[in-house]
C-alpha cells in the first residue's frame, strides 16, 4: 500500500464521506427511537428492555463495530478534506464572500468538531458505563434488566447537562441539514425531479431528530 | 460619482501584495467597471505610477479573461454576468469598493489583480478534448442526438473558463469549472469513447494541482457568470464512480 489517505481522489474520498455519514444517520434514526421508548411508561420499563436487547443480540453487537468504524472514517475524512482545503487558499480574502447556497456547509468542521466533543463525554457517560460498569437491576413482571434508564433520568436532572446535550443536538440537526443532501449530490444522485424534494426531506428530516432528541431531556428536567 | 478603491498590489508571486486606497472621481454610472479601472491607469501613468493589472480581453462578457473579486464576490455585485459586464450605476456614490485578485492556491498572482489561470489548461490537457485524428468533417446530423442532450452539452460547455468557480468556493475547488467539461462530452455520443479515461484523469489533474475539495456549498453556481448547475458536479461524480468500478486496470 503506497497510497496514503491524502492521495486518494477527492472525489472518491468525498463519495466515502457521504456513504458513512448516511450510515452514521440510520443509526442516529434507531438511537432516537429506542431513546423516545423511556418516554413511554415511569417505570422505564419499555426502555430498558430495549436497551437490553441491543445489549445482547449478536447482530447489534457486529454492527457496534461497524458503527465504530463508521464514525472513525467520517471524522478522519472530514479531517483531511479540510485540511486540503484550507491549503488550497493560503491567502484569505479582505471581504468575504456570502453566496452560499448550502449555508451549513460553511460550518461542517466546527459543527463536527462539537459533536464530536459531545460523543467523547456521552460515551464515558453512557456507553462505558452500560458496558463495563455496574448498573442496578430493576425487575419487570416481563423479567429483570440492568436500569440503564434510571442513568439517562439522574443525567438530565443536572440543568448544565440539559443545556450542553440541547446546544450539541442543534448543532447535529445543523450538521445532519447540509450533511443530508450533500451526500446525495457526493454520490451523483442529482436529478431536476428528486434534488429539491431530496433537500426538504433532509431539513424536515434533521428538524424531527433534532426535536426528537431534545424532547427527552426537557421532558425529564421539567417533570 | 466618487469612489474609494482598495486595490491589492503585488509586484509579482515572489513578493509580498497588500492594499493600496484610491479615490477616483467624477465616475459616470454609465462607465463599465473596466472603463473605471481604465480611468484610474490612465491618471496613475500620467502620475508616473505603476498601473493597476488586471485581465481582460473581449470585454463581451464572452471569452473569460477578465477576473476580479470584488466586494466579497467574484465578478461582482451582479449575477450572471462577467466583471466587464457590470456598470457603475450598481455602486453608491461614496462607496468603498474592496478589488482582489482570485485567491486559490493552483492561481498564483501574477501581478496586482492578474493570476495565472495555466492550472485550468493543464486540467483540459488531462482529457477536456475528443480525439478524432482521422477522416474527413463528418455530417452535423450523421449521429442523432436528443434534443434535451444537446442542451445539456451546450449548458455545460458555455462554460468560459473564468476561474469564478474557484474564486468563489470557500475551499478553492474547482469541481464546478471540471465537471462542466467533463459533462460537455459525457452526454454526448461522440464523447462516450473517452469518458471513462478522461472523467480519471481530468479529476486525478485537479486534486494534483491543489485545488480543494468540494463541500457542495454552491457558491460556484451562485458566481458562475455562465450559470453553469452543480448537477454537472453529480455528473461527473457519478462519471467518476462508475468509470472506477467498471474500468480494467491500467497496463
Amino acid at each position: 500500500m503506497s497510497k496514503s489517505a491524502f492521495s486518494y481522489s477527492s472525489i472518491a474520498k468525498k463519495i466515502v464521506m457521504s456513504l458513512a455519514g448516511l450510515f452514521l444517520t440510520s443509526f442516529l434514526v434507531v438511537h432516537l427511537i429506542i431513546n423516545l421508548l423511556i418516554l413511554f411508561d415511569d417505570s422505564r420499563e419499555l426502555f430498558n428492555q430495549a436497551a437490553h436487547f441491543m445489549a445482547t443480540n449478536a447482530l447489534i453487537q457486529v454492527f457496534q463495530y461497524v458503527l465504530f468504524f463508521g464514525f472513525i472514517l467520517h471524522i478522519i475524512l472530514g479531517l483531511i478534506l479540510q485540511i486540503q482545503n484550507w491549503v488550497a487558499r493560503p491567502i484569505r480574502y479582505e471581504k468575504k464572500g456570502f453566496s452560499e447556497l448550502s449555508y451549513f456547509s460553511k460550518f461542517m468542521i466546527h459543527t463536527g468538531a462539537i459533536i464530536f466533543i459531545f460523543l467523547i463525554i456521552h460515551f464515558v457517560n453512557f456507553f462505558i458505563k452500560a458496558k463495563f460498569g455496574h448498573i442496578e437491576p430493576i425487575t419487570y413482571a416481563s423479567g429483570t434488566y440492568e436500569d440503564l434508564g434510571l442513568l439517562i433520568v439522574k443525567l438530565f436532572e443536572d440543568g448544565g447537562y440539559v443545556i450542553f446535550y440541547v446546544i450539541s443536538i442543534l448543532l447535529l440537526g445543523f450538521h445532519l441539514d447540509h450533511g443530508f443532501q450533500s451526500a446525495f449530490q457526493s454520490l451523483g444522485l442529482n436529478h431536476s425531479r428528486y434534488t429539491p424534494f431530496i433537500k426538504a426531506f433532509g431539513t424536515i428530516f434533521s428538524i424531527a431528530l433534532t426535536l426528537g432528541f431534545i424532547t427527552i431531556p426537557l421532558v425529564i428536567y421539567f417533570s | 460619482m466618487d469612489l474609494t478603491l482598495k486595490i491589492w498590489r503585488q509586484p509579482d508571486a515572489s513578493q509580498k501584495g497588500r492594499f493600496v486606497d484610491y479615490q477616483v472621481q467624477n465616475i459616470s454610472a454609465d462607465a463599465s467597471f473596466l472603463e473605471m479601472l481604465d480611468i484610474l491607469n490612465e491618471r496613475l501613468v500620467i502620475e508616473g505610477e505603476d498601473p493597476v493589472a488586471f485581465d481582460h480581453d473581449c470585454r463581451e462578457g464572452i471569452c473569460g479573461a477578465c477576473s476580479l473579486y470584488i466586494n466579497g464576490r467574484p465578478h461582482g455585485p451582479d449575477k450572471g454576468i462577467t466583471t466587464c459586464q457590470m456598470h457603475m450605476r450598481r455602486f453608491k456614490d461614496g462607496e468603498t469598493i474592496v478589488i482582489e485578485p482570485w485567491r486559490a492556491r493552483p492561481f498564483p498572482v501574477i501581478k496586482d489583480l492578474m493570476v495565472d489561470r495555466t492550472a485550468f489548461d493543464e486540467i483540459i490537457r488531462a482529457g477536456g478534448y475528443v480525439s478524432i485524428n482521422t477522416g474527413g468533417v463528418p455530417d452535423a446530423n450523421a449521429i442523432p442526438i436528443p434534443k434535451r442532450d444537446a442542451d445539456t452539452a451546450m449548458d455545460a460547455a458555455s462554460c468560459i473558463g473564468c476561474g469564478a468557480c474557484v474564486a468563489a468556493c470557500k475551499n478553492a475547488s474547482a469541481m464546478l469549472f471540471v465537471s462542466a467539461k467533463v459533462s460537455q462530452f459525457a452526454v454526448l455520443p461522440q464523447g462516450k469513447v473517452e469518458a471513462r479515461e478522461r472523467v480519471q484523469n481530468m479529476v486525478a489533474k485537479m486534486d494534483e494541482l491543489g485545488f480543494g475539495n468540494c463541500t457542495n456549498t454552491y457558491a460556484c453556481e451562485a458566481e458562475c457568470p455562465k450559470e453553469i448547475s452543480v448537477s454537472h458536479i453529480a455528473r461527473m461524480n457519478r462519471e467518476f464512480l462508475s468509470s472506477k468500478v467498471v474500468s480494467e486496470k491500467t497496463k
